[in-house]
C-alpha cells in the first residue's frame, strides 16, 4: 500500500515534469495545437452545399471549398472571407470567427443566369 | 486659376428619374466674369469644349433577351423608353447606358444576337451619342469579349460641353471589382483636370457597400473614390440594383437608375433578394417616374429636393394612347 502510494506519487511527479517540458518546448498555448476542424463546402451553379453551416465563436475552422462545374467565388466581408474556387483545385480558408450571428455568404464570381441568388449561411454561435 | 468657386453655384446636375431611366440636366450657373468665368475659360482651354447647359439620360439594365417571370414584357419598356426620350421637348444630348444591356446566354451566338437587338433598339434614339458600359450579364462570362466586339472598350472617358464623363467597368473581371490596371488608367485620365472640374462617372455596380450580401458593392470601390476625392463636382451614376437610390459621401453624389425590366425590393425591408412580382394591371409598377427637383420658393431648403412619383401604365393594358403619367405628390427629402 505504501509502495503503491510511493509509486503513485513518483508517477504523478514524472507526468508533471513531462508536461512542463512539453509546455516549455512549444511556443504556443496547448489549445492552438492540433488541426482545425475541416468543413467541406461544394459549389455548383447556382447553389452551395450545405446551405448552412454552424461554427463556434473563437473556434478555428478550415473551410474546404470545391466546385463541381465552373469557377465560383466565396465572399463574406464581415468574416473576412474572399476566395475563388476553380475546377479541379480545392480552396482552403482558415477562419476564427469572433462575431456571432448569421452571415449570408455569396458567390461573387459571375457564373451565369442564377448567380445573383447563389448564397449560403454561416451561423456563428 | 482659383478653385474657390462654390461647387453648388458652379454646376448643378439635377436628376429626373423617368422610370424608363433618369434625365439629368447639367446647368452650370456661370457668369462671364469673375472666378466662375475664369474656371469656365480654363476648362474650355483644357477640354476644347465650352461648358454649356445640356441634358442627358441614363438608362440601365435593359436585359435584352430576358424572357419569363417576373417580367414577361421583354423589351417593351426599353422600346417605350426610346419613344419617350425621342418625344422629350428638350432633346438630351447623350444617353448613357449603365450596364446589363443584355441578359447573359451560354450560347455565344445567342448572346451576340441579343447585343445586336440592343443596338437595333438603341439605334432608334435621336441623340448625338449613346455611351454604354457593361454589366455582369454582358461581360461576366467572357471577360467582356463580346461586349468589346459590339460596343468597343469596356471603360473609357470623353468630354462633352465641358463635363468630363468616365465610364468604368466593374464587371469584366467576373468579380465585383475595377482592378489595379483601370485604377492606374483613371489616375492618369484625371491628372489634367483641376479640382473644380465637373465629372460624371457611370458604372454598373455601386462603388460603395450598399448591400454586399446581395452583391451590391465593388470590392475596390473605395480605391476608385479615393482617386476621385480631390474633385469637388463628382456625380456617380450606376445601375445593377434595379431601383432608385441616392447616397452622398464626401463631395460625391451616387445615384442609381431604375431598370427597364423587373424591380428589386428595398433591402432594408427584406433579406430575400427576389424581384418584385409582375402586376399585369400595373406593368410598370415600381418602374415609375420619379422627378427630383431643387426646391423653390420661400422656406425651400437647399439640398433637400422635392420628389414627385409618377406611375406609368402601358397602352396595351390601360387602353389609352401613349403612356399615362399619374402624378402623385411625393414626399420631400
Amino acid at each position: 500500500m505504501r509502495t503503491g502510494q510511493a509509486y503513485g506519487r513518483t508517477a504523478v511527479f514524472g507526468f508533471a515534469l513531462m508536461t512542463a517540458a512539453l509546455a516549455l518546448a512549444s511556443p504556443f498555448p496547448a489549445r492552438a495545437q492540433g488541426t482545425p476542424r475541416v468543413v467541406e463546402i461544394t459549389a455548383k451553379r447556382f447553389e452551395f452545399t450545405p446551405k448552412e453551416i454552424t461554427l463556434k465563436q473563437g473556434e478555428t475552422v478550415t473551410l474546404r471549398l470545391t466546385t463541381e462545374d465552373v469557377t465560383h467565388g466565396f465572399f463574406m466581408k464581415t468574416l473576412g472571407i474572399d476566395a475563388v474556387v476553380e475546377p479541379g483545385h480545392p480552396t482552403e480558408i482558415t477562419i476564427t470567427p469572433q462575431t456571432t450571428g448569421s452571415f449570408t455568404t455569396i458567390c461573387d464570381h459571375f457564373c451565369g443566369d442564377g448567380h445573383g441568388n447563389m448564397h449560403m449561411k454561416i451561423v456563428v454561435e | 486659376m482659383s478653385d474657390r468657386v462654390d461647387r453648388r453655384s458652379f454646376l448643378k446636375i439635377a436628376g429626373t428619374s423617368l422610370g424608363i431611366g433618369a434625365l439629368y440636366s447639367v446647368a452650370p450657373l456661370l457668369g462671364a466674369d469673375g472666378e466662375a468665368g475664369e474656371v469656365a475659360r480654363s476648362l474650355w482651354k483644357k477640354n476644347g469644349e465650352r461648358l454649356k447647359p445640356f441634358s442627358f439620360v441614363q438608362l440601365s439594365d435593359t436585359h435584352v433577351g430576358f424572357n419569363g417571370p417576373p417580367d414577361p414584357l421583354g423589351t417593351q419598356a426599353f422600346e417605350r423608353a426610346v419613344e419617350m426620350i425621342n418625344g422629350l421637348r428638350h432633346r438630351p444630348d447623350l444617353v448613357l447606358v449603365s450596364g446589363d444591356l443584355t441578359h447573359d446566354s451560354e450560347k455565344a451566338g445567342e448572346h451576340a444576337e441579343r447585343m445586336r437587338r440592343f443596338k437595333e433598339i438603341a439605334g432608334r434614339l435621336k441623340v448625338s451619342a449613346v455611351h454604354c458600359i457593361p454589366g455582369e450579364h454582358d461581360a461576366g462570362l467572357d471577360g467582356g469579349a463580346l461586349f468589346r466586339d459590339a460596343f468597343g472598350p469596356t471603360y473609357y472617358a470623353f468630354d462633352h460641353r465641358g463635363v468630363h464623363f468616365i465610364g468604368l467597368d466593374n464587371v469584366s473581371r467576373a468579380k465585383p471589382e475595377v482592378g489595379p490596371e483601370q485604377i492606374a488608367w483613371l489616375k492618369k485620365d484625371l491628372a489634367r483636370f483641376p479640382a473644380s472640374a465637373p465629372i460624371v462617372v457611370f458604372t454598373h455596380r455601386p462603388l460603395f457597400d450598399l448591400k454586399p450580401e446581395w452583391e451590391w458593392f465593388t470590392s475596390d470601390g473605395d480605391e476608385v473614390m479615393n482617386v476621385l476625392t480631390p474633385y469637388q463636382n463628382v456625380t456617380v451614376l450606376y445601375g445593377h440594383i434595379h431601383r432608385h437610390h441616392e447616397h452622398t459621401a464626401g463631395a460625391a453624389r451616387h445615384l442609381a437608375a431604375r431598370s427597364l425590366i423587373w424591380a428589386f425590393p428595398d433591402p432594408a425591408t427584406t433579406d430575400d433578394k427576389k424581384p418584385l412580382p409582375f402586376d399585369k394591371d400595373q406593368p410598370f409598377k415600381n418602374l415609375g417616374l420619379r422627378i427630383v427637383e431643387e426646391p423653390k420658393g420661400r422656406g425651400a431648403e437647399p439640398g433637400r429636393p422635392t420628389i414627385n412619383e409618377v406611375e406609368l401604365t402601358m397602352r396595351e393594358y390601360a387602353g389609352t394612347v401613349g403612356i399615362n403619367q399619374f402624378l402623385k405628390e411625393g414626399a420631400s427629402r
